[in-house]
């Protein structure tokens, strides 16, 4: 079976940050940098670069920012990791609260986790009590807390400077990049914004060494990957799998063979088609942030563009032409199809605006928000062409 | 901490942005403006090179790709870009090709901090422009012929610049929008709007009102007023400085022409202009000449042809301004230093009507301290329907009284209901330098030919100092001409060389002087009414060798700013007399001038009128033979007395969040 327990193997409250407080802040970003982790958020980015670049940014004041705001469609393994793993997770955050020189670590808590903060909340001032938190941490010379801010709903604000800013009081908007938040984040001091999975297999690291977490993955992507599985399948839900599994592999696991495609990672993914299931989860061909969602044969994949634009519609911010006006326009394209009522011009030209639209949007929002039509119009041809329109127009 | 601000010298205004709370809220991050905090301390104020589209060129460290490729020649288009504006980088029109970029990333915004490669030309970067304009026109809805921005609107050059030949996303035929036309100032079109956000940045950075704001998502994003109530009902200071940076339709100053060609056309009426000293020097870009260019008697001519019975120039009472102003200053001195009581010292200026607006609703406990002078638009309003009535024999009801302003404000302040000394309407319509423009060319008039005549009498042939109140500093460095004529018995060019009172010029946010008081002269004796009154006393020792300390400030944002020191009682709180000027540059870059607007643009104009001043004899209020008349023949009682009182001065409501 290709599942495996890894990072959510049993770990004892505190024992990461005990170790960590015993090294040099260096030496914590080396054992990190050694794992070769990479950003589980989605987006792949090491982690020890982004923890490194804020370490050695020259700021009196520096953030950590855990990113629960686990929003897109499909994703519900942060969840899973919210209310089983708080420990590791809380210590994973004063571990790179640590490691950058941060002295406020801070949760941005989907606003439909509002129900897990009391809990969260408790942990935290058990942590308080134990002096895992507060002043002297653990007796080291290490001023460290954390806070729980909660977010409102907005799907952008999982993209990190949208996140930042709504952390601020403003809207939910993407700023521009550079400069990044290792730089100018949270009030204008470097930030490093972490996912849940990614705190957590730090805190493990720190506790199992680097070879530990490498002993699972490829060499682009170390380590294993909590997946969020769900659509056409017999076992849905929240698995870990090593880097470099198949999808093949996958759907053998959940039971959900005869797939005619797979959707990893989310309404912003990839459309994998059935003749390229022999793909691999990892950053070098597969990047996910954990959602995989199994698509049955009988499912329309015009349907499932329609899907995934109409939430785009309905989440992109506004502010960037692109991604504000072009989501629309692949919409309406969608349903034109839906009706055989896009010429082969017409569907050329949005399949052009859709890699305009990965190439000029602001935020990763924008950027990705095509990807599902532009694969489904080049894996699905025939499938979404020549419909003839319903009879009652 | 090494920090460098990657965007280009701003006018101050928007370089303080982040430094208040608007009541609008804050501004977004994304539209604050970029700070890097460099990695090595070495790079600030090094060079890096860039390659961009072959040419290699070092810039120094944090340029913007905008910036480094305008120096070699190389355009990129902008539209959400505006120098006077913190970057935004969301249009999207100006994405460029950046090594080690896996996106396409926008030239404005985008800082070269190490060595790039740039390409501004290739095949996605082109597709991507084009599509970025598809996307904006397909939601624009509006007709370019019935566009007050027809022939001067950015997406319709842009359009023409990318060979937009069809609207390959659609076009849409219909409105979405009713189009607000609730104030007296600007009217909002949303139909037109491209989200391009400049309205808000203006407002909330520039100007630090904030009634503007992005609402909503998605392709549902739209600028709104708090609550999207009308712009009349929400706390809008009239500027009209979003109008100038609007790079379409979607923002215009309300245009009363048609009921000025009405009264034109109507015998009975007499109808009279009164042009503001900065329209003159910016009239002609409407005309394509280049900014700075005088035009003042080829506009005089062109206004009576276009069928204007008089034209008088406003600077007349700004000089008139000068005397009640700077009398006022002169007993509110007296009173609180030699009197020992409450003046509400420093004395604000009450010139600009937008200033006006935004201390009735952001510091209406302040309110004491403002000039009760009305602003000379007023001033001559009043003038006009009484005394020049008088003279003339006109029945007032008959007058039609016009101002040519840089101005969108003054149509609301036109409208205020204190405004009404003579019984009417002290000024009956105020039109904006672009709609004066726009009738001229209506009636067949080319302006830039016209030949050159005078000003009208009794209201022309006034002073440079009235003529330098359209530039930001000129009302002070008129006001220290004459108080310092007035109350040393010297003579200004021996006080500054050639009576130009430079710390109070250029475009510093704000700006500070001291002036001692060398000597004291005699007592005019305008002031007798006064001196009998207790309001000044016999002569003027009580000033010997005291320092009188004034401030400047243009661009509402920076008038927050001194008004906050004033609160937390700093340097201005101990001014005796503040200049404020609602909009950036001072009333040269109105918001009912011409558009485009830069800081070159409005460098170029301010040149133009301190240039005329310079070439005028008389560049004194106080000198003014007319305003010398007036005194005589129908103020009889002096600055500050009764007859000025009704006619030349107003009052104040302090409006805090409410409208009324």
């Amino acid at each position: 079976m290709a599942s495996v327990i890894h990072i959510m193997e049993r770990y004892e409250a505190g024992s990461g940050l005990k170790k960590a407080l015993a090294m040099s802040r260096t030496d914590v970003i080396r054992q990190i940098r050694e794992s070769g982790i990479r950003g589980r958020g989605g987006a792949g980015f090491p982690t020890a670069v982004k923890w490194n670049l804020c370490a050695v940014a020259q700021s009196p004041k520096k953030f950590i920012v855990c990113n629960a705001d686990e929003g897109e469609p499909g994703t519900f393994k942060d969840r899973l990791l919210l209310t089983e793993r708080p420990e590791v997770l809380l210590d994973g955050i004063t571990i790179g609260g640590y490691a950058i020189g941060a002295r406020l670590g801070v949760i941005y808590l989907r606003a439909e986790y509002a129900y897990m903060k009391p809990g969260l909340e408790a942990a935290l001032a058990a942590r308080r009590e134990n002096k895992l938190l507060g002043k002297k941490v653990l007796g080291k010379d290490f001023d460290f807390d954390i806070e729980i801010r909660m977010g409102a709903g907005a799907y952008v604000c999982g993209e990190e400077t949208a996140l930042i800013e709504s952390l601020e009081g403003s809207r939910g908007e993407p700023r521009n990049r550079p400069p990044y938040p290792v730089n100018t984040g949270l009030v204008g001091a470097p930030t490093a914004v972490n996912n849940v999975e990614t705190l957590i297999a730090c805190a493990q690291i720190l506790v199992k060494g680097p070879d530990w977490f490498k002993k699972l993955g490829t060499d682009v992507s170390t380590g294993s990957k909590l997946l969020s599985i769900s659509g056409d399948c017999r076992r849905p839900g929240v698995y870990e799998v090593g880097f470099g599994t198949s999808l093949k592999d996958i759907l053998k696991l959940v039971e959900g063979e005869g797939a005619k495609a797979v959707q990893v990672g989310g309404a912003s993914g990839r459309t994998v088609p059935a003749k390229q299931f022999g793909r691999k989860l990892g950053f070098e061909d597969l990047a996910t942030g954990g959602s995989v969602i199994v698509i049955g044969p009988q499912r329309d994949m015009l349907g499932v563009a329609e899907n995934f634009l109409e939430f785009f519609v309905e989440e992109s911010c506004g502010q960037c032409t692109p991604c504000r006006e072009g989501n629309p326009k692949l919409l309406e394209g969608v349903r034109l199809l839906k009706r055989g009522k896009c010429s082969v011009g017409y569907l050329r030209e949005l399949q052009n605006l859709g890699r305009t639209m990965q190439a000029a949007s602001k935020c990763g929002l924008g950027q990705s928000s095509a990807n599902a039509f532009l694969d489904i119009t080049e894996h699905f041809r025939s499938e979404i062409l020549g419909r003839v329109p319903a009879t009652k127009e | 901490m090494p920090e460098k601000k990657a965007t280009s010298p701003k006018p101050q205004a928007s370089s303080e942005k982040s430094s208040h709370v608007a009541p609008g809220g804050t501004a977004p991050t994304s539209e604050k403006p970029m700070t890097i905090t460099a990695g090595k301390a070495g790079d600030i104020g090094g060079l890096v090179s860039v390659k961009i589209d072959d040419i290699d060129i070092k810039v120094p460290f944090g340029t913007t790709i905008l910036e480094a490729a305008k120096t070699v020649g190389i355009r990129i288009p902008t539209l959400c870009y505006h120098e006077d504006l913190c970057l935004a980088g969301v249009c999207r029109i100006c994405v460029v090709e950046v090594s080690k970029q896996r996106t396409l990333q926008t030239a404005c915004t985008f800082p070269v901090t190490e060595p790039v490669t740039v390409s501004t030309t290739s095949q996605r970067v082109r597709q991507s422009r084009r599509h970025v304009l598809d996307l904006l026109l397909s939601k624009h809805y509006g007709e370019c012929y019935s566009c007050f921005r027809n022939n001067n609107c950015e997406l319709q050059a842009l359009a023409k610049e990318y060979g937009v030949d069809f609207f390959r996303f659609g076009h849409p035929d219909k409105p979405r929008f009713e189009i607000d036309r609730s104030s007296y100032s600007v009217v909002r079109d949303m139909n037109k709007c491209v989200l391009c956000r400049r309205c808000v940045r203006t407002c909330i950075d520039l100007q630090s009102v904030g009634v503007l704001t992005a609402a909503h998502r998605s392709d549902k994003t739209k600028i709104e007023t708090f609550l999207d109530r009308p712009l009349a009902d929400v706390i809008c200071i009239n500027c009209g400085q979003c109008i100038n940076r609007c790079p379409t339709g979607a923002l215009r100053a309300k245009d009363p022409s048609d009921e000025i060609w009405a009264a034109i056309d109507d015998p009975k009426k007499h109808v009279v202009m009164q042009t503001a000293p900065s329209p003159r020097a910016a009239m002609g870009e409407e005309f394509d000449l280049p900014p700075g260019t005088s035009v003042t008697q080829e506009m005089n001519t062109a206004i009576r042809r276009a069928g204007f019975d008089m034209v008088f120039d406003t600077n007349t009472t700004a000089d008139l301004t000068i005397i009640e102003e700077g009398t006022e200053l002169l007993t509110r001195l007296y009173k609180a230093l030699v009197k020992k009581e409450e003046a509400f010292v420093p004395q604000f200026t009450s010139c600009s009507p937008g200033w006006v607006k935004f201390i009735e609703h952001f510091y209406p406990e302040w309110l004491p301290h403002v000039s009760s002078c009305k602003s000379p638009q007023q001033m001559f309003g009043a003038l006009i329907k009484s005394y020049y009535a008088q003279k003339q024999n006109i029945d007032p009801a008959d007058i039609v009284s016009v101002s040519l302003m840089p101005c969108s404000a003054k149509k609301f302040e036109a409208n205020r209901p204190e405004m009404r000394s003579t019984g009417f309407k002290d000024v009956d319509f105020g039109l904006t330098t672009r709609e004066m423009a726009q009738m001229i060319k209506e009636a067949g008039v080319d302006l830039p030919h016209m030949p050159k005549t005078h000003f009208d009498l009794p209201f022309g042939d006034a002073s440079g100092a009235g003529l330098i109140f359209g530039a930001s500093g000129g009302v002070m460095e008129a006001a220290i001409r004459t108080v310092i004529e007035v109350v040393t018995g010297l003579k200004a060019e021996q006080v500054f060389t050639d009576a130009n009172v430079i710390p109070v010029r250029g475009f510093e946010g704000v700006k500070y002087m001291e002036i001692k008081v060398p000597q004291t002269g005699p007592m005019l004796d305008l002031f007798k009414p006064l001196i009998k009154k207790g309001r000044l006393g016999k002569d003027w020792t009580w000033l010997n060798g005291a320092t009188l300390k004034v401030a400047v400030a243009h661009g509402t944002a920076n008038a927050r700013k001194v008004m906050e020191d004033i609160k937390a009682g700093g340097k201005f709180a101990g001014c005796h007399f503040i200049e404020f000027m609602a909009c950036p540059g001072g009333c040269i870059g109105g918001g009912g001038q011409p558009i485009p607007t830069s800081p070159s643009i409005r460098a170029a104009r301010a040149k133009a009128i301190y240039a005329e001043d310079m070439g005028l004899a008389l560049r004194k209020s106080h000198e003014n033979p007319h305003v010398i008349k007036l005194y005589e023949e129908f103020l009889t009682d002096g600055p500050c007395g009764e007859q000025s009182h009704k006619y030349l001065h107003t009052h104040y409501t302090p409006r805090g969040d409410y409208l009324v």
